[in-house]
């Protein structure tokens, strides 16, 4: 099969998303030694919180949006073994998404638009800012639809039969973006956007940080499944074995998607316009999304075990070190689960109806999730790197030793980065500042923890700039060896059989989704047009 | 289907888990009124100066008459007013606050005095302090440029202190300094 345009949409789509990658990296760095207050040059709220907003823009939106696209049209047109559908329509959703994100990095870079990646109402951006990302959201639901017109393609012409698991966990994540991607747009375009242009004069942020919400939490988990999908389908190959259970990873992907849905309000715990009833109800269901990643973490180590007793180990932990940890993919699982295990500790504390309120918006907040995202999440967008980019460009991969040095100082890296501020989370300080101008003894406790943080950085930006590097070099460099590889899939250690069609379907979950959305969002949507709201009128900054 | 018996214990185990956790939750939201923040109260933000409540004479501490505590604040970039207060430590104090512009975010480090401020709402946070002693409130949402700056200050005396401060007939104010010299 000829699949050169899912390889150039994969390579486009990859070339955009890490290009956003490590130019928001530099910006990392520059606000760590902003926030030290150690470099008087340094310090200026305005350009800080401007570097904040498109580092966190580039880093949540663009990287992710534009990975999971490229990613997922490789996948689906070599697991399905069919061409991508409609090319034309996906090279379409690329300028769409590509254009919003030339049109929101214009007022993000000039300080127009600094108003955080979260973008809270009634601080107002520039409307450019909130028309590109709507544009970038309309660009990747391009690729929602061409994931889910394949998936049903092939449904049909391969009747009874087991849709491949990267596949399904592609769909799943497409129909899971589709549902939440309503609610911001929703916000964007009845709310922000008429707003931002004048047509209307005040807007309700208790009703847009409730739509917001919608979003919130499932996004998080768009951009986890491509990590879990590599967890399942390439690591155990990689390791030499099998996949444990696909029925269980399935089903773990399922429960993930239903249940990410309507949990969105344990970020509005601390809020004064929802009621606690509604608080604890989205509380209880971020413990049911506890199960999905504790399923996977089991599933995947368990592949792990076999793996490495098939390669000789021997004891409860002798299977650890016979491992091949010098197989990027294998390396980065690892590596990806231990900071899973701290990142999602950290968030189970996030999740706690009432502990919340200790570490509600200080510092250990961005220390959990930069565990969660740039950490379990982002280690495996590397890993997924190096073993897709020798197979799209037809080369080596420039250096397999680098690659793991590249994979061990991002996980340094972020462990002496995100320790201080969970430490700083509990010592009260508060996230989303520039410098700390606080007259008071407590801050001197907070200082040794802002040094730790500038190393944690720099170690980061040194080892995203060796993977930028070897993407490049691999691409581009001189090497005239032809790379002959393919990419393989894990096969279950049972073979699949008589598997359920809620197994291999999202009929039914689509309706599950329906009926749990309207009851954990109907009323806490509607009670604002019951009561009397006052709006606000937009402020600058 | 396949299903590993040892996959199927895990799921157990980890359904456990979670209606453990769950559980506990529960028990202290039903039973020992342990909730989040929340009490869905509208404000017009632009017209706070001109309500009854929030009019500025009536900020900072109030004691009712039967001597329950409570603290009125409005947060505007980029300060909580009033800039400080005096409360009593090991009593309960209602914190009433409301944004008379954007978004703001307040709480006190090493204490679960936190909320969010809305405009168009009204936050309601009840809490008691153990520890006497100075505590700043800090705002923890990206609120403008200025937000590195705004916090307040919030001592905690003893409770004695407080009553005895109470006692004395020129203290029956809210006068927070008045009540410092006093005690000295």
């Amino acid at each position: 099969m000829n699949d050169s345009t899912a390889k150039n949409l994969a390579l486009s789509h990859m070339w955009v998303a890490f290009s956003a990658f490590i130019l928001a990296c530099f910006m990392g760095e520059y606000q760590v030694l902003e926030r030290s207050g150690l470099f008087d040059s340094l310090s200026s709220p305005s350009v800080y919180f401007a570097s904040v907003s498109t580092h966190g823009v580039l880093m949540a939106f663009v990287l992710t949006t534009f990975f999971i696209m490229g990613f997922g049209y490789y996948t689906a047109s070599h697991s399905l073994k069919v061409p991508v559908w409609n090319p034309k329509l996906a090279w379409t959703g690329f300028a769409i998404a590509l254009s919003g994100v030339v049109m929101a990095a214009i007022p993000l870079l000039s300080g127009l638009a600094s108003v955080l990646y979260t973008f809270y109402p009634p601080v107002q951006a520039h409307v450019a800012f909130y028309m590109g990302a709507t544009l970038l959201v309309i660009g990747s639901w391009v690729w929602c639809v061409i994931m889910v017109v394949m998936f049903y393609q092939w449904k049909k012409a391969n009747p009874g039969q087991t849709v491949p698991l990267v596949m399904f966990a592609t769909t799943a994540n497409a129909l899971l973006w589709l549902w939440t991607s309503v609610g911001v747009a929703l916000e964007v375009l009845f709310q922000l956007i008429p707003w931002a242009l004048g047509w209307m004069d005040t807007l309700d942020p208790g009703l847009a940080r409730t739509l917001f919400a919608w979003t919130l939490h499932p996004i998080v988990y768009f951009w986890l499944i491509p990590a879990y999908t590599a967890f399942y389908v390439f690591a155990p190959k990689q390791a030499g074995a099998y996949l444990f259970s696909e029925e269980a990873a399935r089903m773990a992907l399922i429960v993930l998607v239903v249940f990410s849905l309507p949990i969105g309000f344990h970020h509005l715990y601390m809020d004064p316009e929802q009621a606690k009833g509604w608080k604890l109800l989205h509380g209880l269901g971020t413990f049911i999304v506890t199960l999905p990643t504790l399923v996977t973490g089991f599933t995947v180590i368990a592949s792990l075990e076999i793996a490495g007793r098939l390669r000789g180990g021997k004891g409860l932990f002798g299977w650890i070190g016979t491992l091949p940890w010098g197989n990027s993919m294998v390396l980065s699982v690892i590596l990806s689960l231990l900071m899973l295990i701290f990142g999602g500790f950290g968030g189970i504390v996030n999740a706690s109806y009432a502990m919340n309120t200790m570490i509600h918006n200080t510092a250990w907040v961005p220390g959990h999730f930069h565990l969660i995202f740039a950490g379990t999440t982002i280690i495996m967008y590397f890993a997924i790197a190096y073993y897709l980019w020798p197979i799209l460009v037809k080369k080596p991969l420039f250096s397999k030793s680098l690659a793991l040095v590249q994979l061990w100082t991002w996980f340094i890296g972020m462990s002496i980065m995100t320790t201080p501020w969970h430490v700083l989370g509990l010592l009260g300080q508060p996230r989303r500042i520039s410098s700390v101008q606080y007259n008071n003894l407590l801050t001197l406790s907070w200082e040794p923890y802002e040094l730790l943080m500038i190393l944690g950085g720099l170690v980061l930006l040194g080892s995203a700039c060796l993977f930028f590097y070897l993407l490049v070099k691999t691409q581009f460099g001189a090497s005239t060896e032809v790379f002959e590889g393919e990419v393989e899939y894990a096969e279950p250690l049972h073979a699949v059989k008589d598997l359920p069609e809620y197994l291999n379907d999202f009929k039914l979950w689509n309706k599950a989704i329906a009926v749990l959305m309207t009851i954990s969002f109907g009323i806490p949507i509607l009670q604002f047009f019951f009561m009397d709201t006052y709006g606000s009128s937009g402020w600058g900054y | 289907m396949h299903i590993d018996p040892l996959e199927r214990k895990w799921v157990q185990v980890s359904l456990g888990m979670c209606a453990l956790f769950v559980s506990i939750i529960m028990l202290d939201a039903l039973f020992h009124g342990v909730n989040a923040p929340s009490n869905v109260e509208t404000i017009d933000s632009r017209k706070i100066h001109l309500s009854e409540e929030f009019g500025e004479d009536n900020l900072g501490v109030q004691v009712a008459e039967n001597g329950e505590i409570t603290v009125r604040l409005v947060a505007g970039r980029y300060a909580f007013f009033p800039k400080e207060i005096t409360i009593p430590a090991e009593t309960k104090i209602t914190f009433r606050w409301v944004s008379m512009d954007v978004l703001h975010g307040v709480h006190m480090p090493m204490t679960n005095m936190s909320t969010m401020i809305v405009p168009g709402y009204v936050s309601q946070v009840e809490s008691s302090f153990p520890r006497p002693g100075e505590y700043p409130m800090l705002c923890n949402e990206y609120c403008g440029l200025g937000h590195d700056h705004m916090w307040s200050k919030v001592s905690v005396i003893d409770r004695e202190e407080w009553d005895a401060s109470r006692a004395t007939p020129d203290a029956a104010t809210n006068d927070t300094t008045d009540e410092e010299q006093n005690n000295e």
